[in-house]
């Protein structure tokens, strides 16, 4: 395997008619990493990852792979290896003549070639199914399929956009494995679009959030979740409450009327909310509490019971952990919401 | 979904009808190809006789010849069109789509003669050409002049499904193919062509079958000996007695078949679209501003060509004498007010005729669809495949199908029932059966089963299920159905040729035919030719009109 290879990618917006798809995005991937474009659905993601592949043209900025500006190369001379979404498996093709296309079109020595397409289709378990047709695998082999195809040119870069999404539940665990320990051994620099923040956090080394055109966040996947740097992000990955208020000298008052104490150190910027996660708050006595309010409703979710209090016109969501013989509180009680300082978050937009 | 007894009755009338005017004539004549002349004992000998004799053996590899080589020149013209509308931003795009509709419209032997005025020997563009450049090109010369005015005709079969199987290709096939190395002609022949090929095939197995098939257009450029012709001249030349006719009807529906067959075998496996998701065509670029001149030019030359026939026919429907001269010497309008004087029976025919063949289609097709896709009667796939054969049929099989059949049955009066004109119309009825029967199941696929359902739910009977929901819902379907069947019906006239009695029960086709063979009548024919082509474009327009209209009633606009 050749050594790795980073991407810079700087200053990029691209526009389709008046739609402005992405927004001076700048983004460093290392080499070898393992790294995620994650947001919802027209975000920009998949057009960031097809700019890289050549199948989308930016019109400001610079996309460099391993030192080399590529906005001069064609998608066929980038040498980025990309699995589609939809696989893109030629039909007309058995499963050993699409993974020889790219070698052909490189154009090695036929011996050479029968070796890598064998060493590609070991690599993903698939040797015995050569000689079918895309047609007669299963979702899952087909998947594979578009990932050996992919890796037997041996790209400099992997591209996967939104690989697990034609699978089943079951099998999008199995395979975001295979995924992960096959780029780990293979070294190989590795770029994975998703919509879904579970894939991200357990396969990607780190993740680019992104939010209508704009990178709004760039971190390992606990980074983000225990530092969000806005009220996005924060409310993307895991769920958050999120509240309104103001700050004061070294308090910062809810709306509701509660005032949190400030760590000194902490700079809260204009136009913040209050954001904590659910399990990070605790249920207290009435009057034991920073926020109070009754129980508005109460879900069991195995090891956890979540509860919602109702504070002012929001609804505060509690995790506690479940044990048998706790106490459970019944819809209509008066509670207090407790929260440690340090877990306290003050987010602007 | 369950059995009553008033589908089985249903499903029985229907299979009488197929059985008694497609099945039973289709059997007669096969039956008769291997009947012994006076001993009426079966035997291989009328096909060892086809064989002996060199004009029979002469015209079936003419037939061949001519067949195939319309299909490559079909595939000259329709190439590089489809892949100029699906590769590029091509404003030329919606012209490309009109020659799609054209030869539906008119059928080539309409405009043989003018062709024949506008490309012959001593034809416009020759006169032209030995008058400039002192050189003449033989367009139109024996079997050239057959496979020029048939290529022009069918070539938008290929093209309309070659350019739709391009357009259903999924866009990351042709992206992952580029991910990997690929680029230009080389991806376009590994890639894209392949996944098109189903398409190519199927246009051309089309095209195939329809020019070995047509007996009009050779007969009108004056050449006998080819397959079809052969058949037609033996019949009405020798008589209904003699086997020949009927060995080369069983000859044209072998190779109809055969034809399908070899297509249905190359094609196995190959039903791509399936098994691509997301479509969206082929990666669009835009043309510069040379290549935008070129492609220009080459839709605008293969217009004109294609545009030639018509406007030959026009110019042939107002000539007062057009020989030997670019064009005409004189313009009359003497030919109109003949054919809407006394050849006005032809017209009042055809609008009798196809309304009636077409009336039969659609509550025939529509009654199949719906035992197929409603009903548990047994036997219901048959009467689908049933009506569905009729496709390999030829016209002119057809027609003699009839005769024969027909002809021995006597009404008690003492005529024979082949000689009423019904027969006529039962025979275009069931030609174009499988075209109405594609429509029906179109619509009635649209409808869910759960409408019918709530209605029966509700305590409708089975049958007023069908009549206050089923059927208004289909009727946007139907009606584009019955409005497509009568419009090609207008036009037929492969059958119409052997089953015509008299002059006075003959439709437009038969009239134009019939005029077109002699120098006087060329111009009334020409008149005649133009209304038919005008009566079927109003239709075929009014048949978009009224499945774009039920499509947007019923909020299915995509």
């Amino acid at each position: 395997m050749s050594k790795a290879v980073g991407i810079e990618i700087a200053g990029v917006n691209l526009s389709y008619g008046s739609t402005h798809v992405l927004k001076d995005v700048a983004l460093s991937i290392r080499p070898g990493e393992f790294f995620a474009f994650l947001g919802p659905s027209g975000c920009g993601k998949t057009t960031l990852l097809r700019l890289i592949a050549g199948f989308a043209h930016a019109q400001s900025g610079t996309v460099t792979i391993d030192g080399r500006d590529v906005a001069p190369l064609p998608p066929w001379k980038r040498d980025v290896g990309m699995v589609f979404q939809s696989y893109a498996l030629w039909p007309h093709m058995t499963v050993a003549r699409n993974v020889a296309f790219g070698l052909e079109e490189r154009r090695l020595p036929r011996p050479e070639i029968e070796r890598r397409v064998a060493v590609a289709l070991e690599l993903v378990g698939l040797a015995a199914y050569a000689d079918r047709r895309p047609a007669q695998l299963s979702g899952g082999q087909q998947q594979r399929v578009a990932v050996a195809r992919t890796i037997a040119v041996e790209p400099k870069v992997l591209l996967l956009d939104e690989p697990l999404s034609n699978l089943d539940a079951k099998m999008r665990v199995s395979v975001r494995r295979e995924l992960r320990a096959l780029q780990q051994r293979l070294g190989l620099t590795t770029v994975f679009v998703t919509h879904d923040q579970e894939e991200a956090n357990t396969i990607c080394d780190r993740i680019a959030v992104m939010e209508a055109g704009i990178i709004r966040q760039v971190g390992t996947p606990m980074e983000l979740y225990e530092n969000p740097a806005n009220l996005f992000v924060a409310s993307f990955l895991g769920s958050a409450n999120i509240l309104e208020g103001r700050a004061t000298g070294n308090v910062f008052e809810v709306a509701g009327g509660a005032r949190i104490g400030l760590p000194t150190g902490i700079v809260v910027p204009a136009g913040a909310r209050l954001v904590f996660r659910p399990q990070h708050a605790t249920l207290a006595p009435p009057g034991g509490g920073l926020l109070e309010g009754p129980v508005t409703h109460r879900e069991f979710l195995g090891a956890t019971v979540r509860y919602g209090v109702r504070v002012g016109d929001t609804e505060v969501l509690v995790e506690a952990p479940f044990q048998s013989g706790n106490e459970m509180k019944t819809i209509g009680d008066p509670v207090g919401v407790a929260l440690p300082p340090q877990r306290a978050l003050y987010l602007s937009v | 979904m369950v059995r009553s007894p008033g589908q089985v009755a249903l499903a029985l009338a229907i299979a009488l009808f197929l059985g008694l005017f497609l099945v039973v004539p289709v059997v007669t004549v096969v039956f008769a190809a291997f009947t012994e002349k006076g001993s009426g004992g079966l035997t291989f000998v009328n096909f060892a006789d086809f064989w002996r004799t060199d004009l029979f053996v002469r015209s079936f590899w003419n037939s061949v010849y001519v067949s195939a080589l319309t299909v490559v020149w079909a595939s000259v013209f329709a190439l590089p069109l489809a892949y100029l509308t699906t590769r590029f931003e091509f404003r030329g795009a919606m012209l490309v789509q009109i020659l799609g509709f054209l030869p539906l419209i008119m059928p080539p032997f309409v405009g043989a003669v003018a062709m024949q005025l506008l490309f012959g020997r001593n034809g416009s563009v020759n006169l032209l050409l030995d008058e400039w450049f002192g050189f003449k090109i033989g367009f139109m010369e024996g079997l050239n002049g057959i496979i020029f005015l048939q290529a022009i005709h069918y070539f938008p079969f290929i093209l309309v499904n070659l350019s739709a199987a391009l357009r259903n290709i999924d866009r990351s096939m042709e992206e992952a193919a580029q991910n990997l190395g690929a680029h230009g002609l080389r991806l376009f022949r590994r890639i894209a062509f392949p996944l098109a090929l189903p398409g190519y095939i199927a246009g051309a197995s089309l095209v195939f079958v329809k020019v070995f098939d047509d007996v009009a257009t050779p007969l009108l450029l004056n050449v006998k000996e080819m397959l079809a012709p052969q058949a037609y001249l033996r019949i009405t030349s020798i008589g209904i007695d003699d086997p020949m006719g009927y060995v080369i009807a069983v000859i044209l529906i072998g190779v109809a078949v055969a034809t399908m067959w070899a297509t249905t075998l190359v094609m196995r496996g190959k039903d791509y679209a399936t098994t691509q998701r997301g479509g969206g065509g082929l990666t669009r670029r835009t043309l510069r501003p040379r290549e935008a001149m070129l492609a220009y030019a080459l839709v605008i030359l293969i217009l004109v060509i294609v545009l030639a026939p018509h406007v030959g026919l026009l110019l042939l429907s107002f000539a007062t004498v057009w020989s030997y001269s670019p064009l005409p010497d004189g313009f009359t309008l003497a030919h109109y007010a003949r054919v809407l004087g006394d050849s006005s029976v032809y017209i009042r025919n055809t609008l009798l005729y196809s309304g009636l063949a077409a009336a039969i289609d659609v509550a025939i097709g529509g009654a199949i669809a719906y035992l197929v896709l409603r009903s548990r009667v047994p036997g219901r796939r048959w009467l689908d495949w049933g009506a569905s054969t009729a496709l390999a049929v030829p016209g002119i099989v057809l027609g003699i199908g009839y005769l024969r059949a027909f002809y021995g049955v006597k009404l008690p009066d003492g005529t024979p029932l082949a000689a009423l004109w019904i027969v006529i119309v039962l025979a275009i009825a069931v030609r174009r059966l499988p075209y109405a029967l594609r429509a029906a199941y179109a619509a009635l696929q649209q409808i869910s089963v759960s409408l019918e359902e709530a209605a029966e739910n509700l305590g409708a009977t089975k049958a007023r299920a069908v009549r206050r929901i089923v059927v208004p819902l289909m009727t946007g379907g139907l009606l584009a159905g019955f409005v497509t069947s009568f419009a090609t019906a207008a036009v037929e006239l492969s059958a119409v040729l052997m089953l015509v009695q008299s002059n006075s029960d003959a439709p437009l086709a038969y009239g134009i035919y019939v005029l077109m063979q002699t120098p006087a009548g060329r111009g009334a024919g020409a008149a005649l030719g133009v209304i038919a082509v005008i009566i079927v474009a109003a239709c075929m327009w009014l048949s978009q009109l009224v499945a774009d209209r039920s499509q947007r009633s019923r909020g299915l606009d995509i």
